[in-house]
């Protein structure tokens, strides 16, 4: 069965992140004199094939130890749904 | 006598969006006299190289990260097994991005702390040259070079255990200087931690730097400290009986 993951690739805690820190300042120059953190990240929308939830759960995690985050300086979460869930706007291509 | 003809042979790879690697052919082939080939990333035969060079540019496209792509190029098992039998291999800028995505040196590089690109010269403070004789040789501890740079993504980060470790045997070899030599956050021009801007390997024969060495071999082009490096590696190479018995 079909599987989306999205993938959420972010700078560690601790590492300093100068895209956040340019988009709070921008933010709080436009008047959010509440914002105090931003992170930048990176979202990748995977769509695949898995025989069932913890196979497509083990398919994930390992891409992400391969290649998609490097765990020298980022961390990777994600959310993942079956594909039927997708509605037709958001399906991949 | 053939022994001293032997010319040093290099292999420079090239990744789709690779742009030194032109640049480090004419050091190797105009400058210097040796041998030097172009080698596509798909391919895994280096043609019996002394030295690898990973040259700078965006291999890939610098796609998800830098180098994270480059790193699982057919190309990069053949530099993996020539850098374990101790063969010297550098990386320059993009190269030494790659060599940290391939673990063959640790840490890694991202954004530059101000998020501009910085093309200029750069004073570097050479530290602990005996770390690596084949690329550091004709350097003593604490010369200070210039050499240019050209990145977004070179400020060096690791966890503080690495880079204690690094610091405790030796293997920073490089930092950002001012004119003086002397290593001070004004002379850091991308935020990297203490400064680095190059590293060694624990065997001493993978270098990776963030400048560009092979743009500096010619004081008509503005200096020639990094042709220094090419040097270090040629005499390294006549010393080494090894190299010179592939070649008889």
């Amino acid at each position: 069965m079909r599987w989306l993951a999205e993938v959420h690739v972010a700078l560690r805690p601790g590492i300093a992140d100068p895209e956040g820190q340019t988009v709070g300042a921008a933010l709080r120059s436009l008047g959010y004199a509440s914002v105090s953190d931003v992170r930048s990240g990176k979202l990748l929308r995977i769509g695949f094939e898995a025989d069932d939830h913890a196979a497509a759960e083990a398919t994930v995690d390992e891409m992400c130890h391969r290649l998609l985050a490097n765990p020298v300086m980022e961390t990777a979460t994600w959310d993942l749904r079956a594909d039927e869930q997708i509605g037709a706007d958001e399906a991949l291509p | 006598m053939t022994l001293l003809a032997a010319r040093p042979r290099v292999t420079v790879a090239v990744f789709p969006g690779t742009w030194s690697e032109r640049d480090f052919l004419h050091v190797a082939e105009s400058v210097l006299g040796w041998e030097a080939r172009l080698v596509w990333h798909t391919e895994t035969d280096l043609r019996e190289p002394d030295a690898v060079v990973l040259p700078g540019g965006f291999a890939h496209g610098d796609h998800l990260r830098t180098g994270a792509i480059a790193r699982f190029s057919p190309i990069m098992r053949s530099v993996e097994a020539f850098a374990a039998s101790g063969g010297p291999v550098v990386g320059s800028c993009n190269g030494f991005q790659i060599l940290t995505e391939a673990g063959l040196l640790p840490g890694a590089l991202t954004r530059n702390d101000h998020l501009e690109f910085r093309c200029d010269w750069q004073a570097l403070r050479v530290e602990h040259p005996s770390a690596s004789a084949a690329w550091l040789g004709d350097f003593a501890d604490g010369d200070v070079i210039s050499l240019p740079i050209s990145h977004g993504e070179g400020r060096y980060v690791a966890d503080p255990a690495t880079l204690d470790q690094l610091e405790r045997e030796g293997r920073v070899v490089l930092r950002y200087a001012d004119a003086d030599g002397r290593v001070v956050p004004d002379a850091n021009p991308n935020g990297s931690e203490r400064g680095i801007a190059g590293i060694v390997n624990a065997a001493g024969n993978v270098l990776g730097l963030m400048p560009h060495p092979e743009r500096a071999a010619e004081d008509e082009v503005g200096g020639s400290d990094g042709l220094r490096m090419f040097r270090s590696l040629g005499r390294w190479l006549h010393r080494r009986p090894a190299a010179a018995e592939r070649r008889l």
